[in-house]
């Protein structure tokens, strides 16, 4: 044999190689290599040839080359197959309470996974039904306010014609739009109330309506509408709704052009049971619409080929450009797109750049879905790692009979998805029993999941992944016992063997006990936020839109209501007194600074409104009809006084732009009226019997609201006999503003208390499994005096120091955690510690429950039964 | 019978016969990128003559080892009858179909 005198190829590659490759192939491929190397060290140096190497062995790793996974297709040769799972049921079949325990834990694990998914799906589902959702954007505004900038999607009604005309290249579709809107649909004597929007002609060709009848043109006409399929069912019935006229709120007549499938829930525009033409709701706007008065809404579908970022900068200054000075143009406005993908989980914004939104609920959720699951399997892993003595004989017999690892190996892979097969059937039935519930937590409509194909194939996939994940560590346990050992009897089963366990069970407490503290830390939230004082009285106070037959009557339909004896005050305002999200600037005083771009919120009122609520007035006096200088006059709230800086408030000039002088004739309590979580803002109060389009009522205290109501219904048809009356109480709406809040509370409850069910299977399964094993010693103990409460103390006392530990890691992780999540409210409640020690001894005292549950039966099992067998 | 060969199949068998009894695995592959200029990698050739083999168009036999290998020795392929009609089956669908196409539908380049 000739020297060899050129360099090896790379051993690992070698190696690498030889452990994949079909083992028929491997010689003479590998010959094939070397001879390769060789020629291309002649031709391309060392260091090329072997990186050449590596990638031809990667290359090489390819069905047709590698070697086959099994040696032999099992379900070819179903043999083995059959053996294990009819192994695998017998074991369930005998051991009925360690399998119900297995498999009801896991279920419910995979039950909240499910359910977890479906819900991230339908998140992230959000919006997809749109044909063009990748297309569409929204046209949004940045403000700097304060050295802050605000970031706001209201558009004032000249975004969509400057952006037509210097920028049309960019847009496919463009169109300015009303928020949506609440109005009743009138055809005959029948009379519906529903929400829609009135919107450019482009909107729906935008928005891809599904159209069952007529067309998506022709909201070119002002007198056009779309309707939506429920809508035309609810008004027309069974009769074709084309060419129908329908009376909106207002007197003018509708033809309805187009029925359109009901937009889906996961939509933006699922509120949209109308579309309107913009034409006619431009026609109820005041001429003086301008740049500043952002009260709409602007929507674009970019042209094909052009990337929004791009067309996103381009049009950036068009408010600028168009603005006054005293418009704000020195806000430094700029607009930008929003894209659709973007609205529903990224849409917060700080310093006018997205930071988030509900996607990191979708994170959250995803987290805690994993984190239960990964409990329940900890469950599995701990109950067959514990039965190991039960089945060391088992393993001996077969082992000792010839059985290869890999087989014992299968053997307990096939029982694992058994076991997570029927966990599996199991969850679905749960999920189906518990999503009704689940909707209304989460404030979803998740329907049909169990029709679609991908459910049950993402759903087996994910079953095997859980079987294997729970089965890997128990299998190759397990199948590591020695044969001569174990059937000597001498299975290693002291203090060593029990440590995973111990320290799984305590991972589980951990999250048990984190879920548990972080549930009750929310509820402490919205609590304290509910108690906040509001600063003026709720009780018997309800609001509603009042349409334009009633505000010019205002004074006499003020008087009617009074003379119905039940109401004692009634008052006018621009907004609810739960809403007054108003702002305006261009005010000046004296002493203002001359950097601060100021910004002010403010209510139109009548003089009445302040009594009404039962506003608390500090310092000078609410709006008298006394005084007709009140017509210029300011009530401002402490934040105001405080924001202008004055000493002495009352009788203090201000400056409002054009409008000119007012003075400040009284200081109230601060109030909320926007989120309770934050402090008051800065409040203008002022008069404007034109502008204000919401009556509130207070009712006198004892008065009974079912024989109220028709009485005040009367008295609104008396004046306004189309619009339907619909009012709000201002309580149940101040609730709403805890809705978000509540929702995590619940959802973290309900998920704390299945991670809860699920640690104390796997407890139990435990303590069964400890009680089991310690019959004799209990036994013995017995006879020698042991009374039951010591018995069962030496049962439940390691499981104690578990649990304790758990809390230890615990505290400290939920404590900086919710802190916080704490910090995104201004006013939040202080985490003391009683909650931490609370959570801890709940902890504590729902593990003995469920040790005692088993230990006190064991401890007080007869001795002469457990010593009679020497087995 | 259906011979169903791709086009990378074809190559390769082609080139087995080409090289009649010098064909392995090294050689092959030089030759293709000889001929055609075609760079192959090692694993998508073996994959194709395992998988020729395995339907029969080719059989193998082992040879002698050259000091270049250290030790392995060369795994020589050849054509079975089998493999050949198949080729002849593929060069005459492809003819037929070169024979039913109409001349070019574009103008022809006209100098003058």
């Amino acid at each position: 044999m000739p020297e060899k005198t050129t360099p090896a190829p790379p051993k690992l590659a070698l190696r690498l190689f030889s452990w994949f490759c079909h083992p028929a192939y491997h010689t003479d491929i590998e010959g094939d290599l070397m001879e390769h190397f060789e020629d291309n060290i002649e031709e391309k140096g060392l260091k090329q040839a072997r990186l050449l190497f590596f990638f031809d062995v990667l290359l090489l790793f390819r069905p047709g080359i590698i070697r086959p996974i099994f040696k032999r297709n099992p379900f070819k040769h179903p043999t083995m197959l059959q053996h294990h799972l009819k192994i695998s049921w017998r074991q369930l079949v005998k051991n009925k309470g360690y399998s119900f325990l297995n498999i009801s834990g896991l279920a419910m694990g995979m039950a909240v996974v499910i359910l977890i998914s479906l819900w991230v799906w339908d998140e992230l589902s959000y919006n997809k039904s749109h044909e063009n959702y990748d297309r569409i954007a929204r046209v949004m505004i940045n403000q700097t306010i304060d050295g802050d900038i605000q970031t706001s999607w209201s558009a004032p009604k000249q975004f969509a014609p400057a952006l037509r005309e210097g920028y049309e290249s960019n847009f496919k579709y463009i169109s300015t739009t009303s928020h949506f809107t609440g109005r009743a649909l009138i055809v005959g004597d029948k009379t519906i109330g529903r929400s829609g929007m009135f919107v450019e002609a482009e909107m729906p060709d935008m928005l891809s309506l599904n159209m069952l009848s007529g067309t998506r043109k022709g909201l070119e006409d002002p007198y056009a509408i779309l309707i939506s399929a429920s809508t035309a069912k609810a008004l027309f019935g069974d009769e074709d709704p084309m060419n129908q006229s329908i009376k909106l709120t207002t007197d003018d007549l509708l033809k309805v052009i187009g029925v359109y499938e009901d937009l889906p829930d996961n939509s933006s525009f699922s509120r949209a049971h109308f579309f309107g033409s913009w034409k006619l709701f431009e026609q109820w706007q005041p001429d003086w619409v301008g740049w500043g008065n952002r009260w709409f809404r602007a929507y674009v579908q970019l042209a094909d080929n052009v990337d929004l970022e791009k067309a996103s900068a381009t049009i950036k200054d068009v408010t600028l450009n168009n603005l006054s000075e005293s418009e704000g143009a020195r806000l430094n406005p700029e607009i930008f797109l929003h894209p659709m993908s973007k609205w529903h989980l990224r849409s917060d914004f700080e310093n006018g750049k997205v930071i988030g939104g509900r996607i990191e609920f979708v994170w959250l959720y995803g987290t805690i879905g994993l984190i239960v699951l990964i409990l329940a399997c900890i469950n599995f892993i701990n109950l067959s790692t514990a039965r190991a003595e039960k089945r060391a004989k088992e393993i001996g017999v077969r082992k000792t009979l010839g059985s290869l690892r890999t087989q014992l190996i299968n053997q307990f892979f096939s029982e694992a998805l058994l076991i997570t097969g029927f966990a599996f059937v199991l969850s679905v039935v749960l999920v189906a029993l518990l999503m009704p519930f689940f909707n209304e937590v989460s404030g979803k409509e998740i329907i049909g999941w169990w029709s679609k194909p991908v459910f049950w194939g993402l759903g087996i996939v994910f079953t095997v992944l859980t079987g294997i994940l729970a089965s890997t560590y128990p299998a190759l346990y397990l199948s590591s016992f020695r044969p001569v050992k174990v059937l000597k009897g001498s299975i290693q089963s002291g203090k060593r063997a029990s440590i995973p366990r111990k320290l799984m069970v305590t991972v589980q407490f951990t999250v048990s006990i984190t879920l548990i503290i972080s549930t009750m830390v929310v509820y402490q939230q919205i609590q304290f936020a509910k108690d906040l004082p509001l600063g003026y009285d709720q009780s018997n106070l309800l609001s509603t839109y009042i349409s334009d037959k009633i505000t010019e009557k205002y004074p006499v339909f003020r008087e009617e209501l009074l003379q119905t004896g039940i109401v004692e005050e009634v008052g006018k305002s621009e907004t609810f007194i739960t809403e007054t999200y108003i702002n305006n600037s261009g005010f000046d005083w004296e002493g203002k600074d001359p950097n601060l771009t100021e910004q002010f919120f403010t209510l139109r009122i009548s003089h009445e409104f302040g009594k009404t609520i039962g506003w608390e007035v500090l310092q000078g006096r609410d709006f008298s009809k006394e005084f007709a200088s009140d017509s210029t006059g300011f009530v401002i709230n402490e934040a105001a006084v405080e924001y202008l800086g004055f000493e002495d408030p009352i009788g203090k000039q201000v400056k409002w732009g054009e409008n000119g002088y007012y003075h400040i004739i009284g200081v109230v309590k601060n109030m909320i009226t926007q989120s309770p979580y934050r402090p008051s803002p800065q409040m203008i109060y002022f008069l404007d019997y034109d502008r204000s389009g919401v009556v509130t009522l207070k009712l006198k205290p004892d008065t009974d609201i079912a024989t109220a109501l028709p009485k005040i219904e009367a008295v609104f048809k008396k004046f306004d006999p189309v619009r339907p009356f619909d009012f709000t109480f201002m309580d149940e709406s101040y609730m709403t503003k805890f809705r978000g809040e509540e929702r995590i509370g619940k959802l973290a409850g309900f998920f704390t208390i299945l991670a809860l069910l699920i640690s104390c299977l796997g407890l139990f399964g435990m303590i069964a499994f400890v009680a089991e094993r310690r019959t004799k010693e209990i036994g013995i103990r017995k006879v020698l005096g042991a009374s039951v409460f010591g018995l069962w103390q030496l049962l439940t006392k390691e499981f104690i120091v578990l649990v304790v530990i758990a809390g230890l890691i615990a505290i400290p992780l939920t404590y900086s955690y919710m802190s916080d999540w704490l910090d995104n409210y201004e006013y939040h409640v202080h985490l003391s510690a009683w909650i931490f020690i609370a959570a801890l001894f709940g902890a504590i005292l729902i593990t003995l429950f469920t040790v005692s549950l088993h230990a006190v039966k064991a401890a007080r099992a007869n001795p002469v039964r457990s010593l009679r067998t020497d087995s | 019978m259906k011979y169903r060969i791709g086009e990378f199949e074809e190559i390769v068998l082609l080139t087995v016969g080409i090289l009649e009894d010098d064909a392995y695995g090294v050689n092959i592959k030089n030759d293709i990128k000889a001929r055609l200029d075609r760079k192959v990698s090692v694993g998508a050739l073996q994959a194709a003559l395992r998988r020729m083999e395995k339907k029969g168009y080719l059989t193998s036999e082992q040879g002698e080892t050259t000091s270049k290998r250290g030790g392995r020795p060369k795994l020589y392929f050849r054509l079975t009858a089998l493999g050949h009609t198949a080729l002849v089956e593929s060069r005459e669908t492809r003819n037929r179909l070169w024979d039913a196409m109409p001349p070019p539908a574009f103008p022809q380049l006209k100098l003058s």
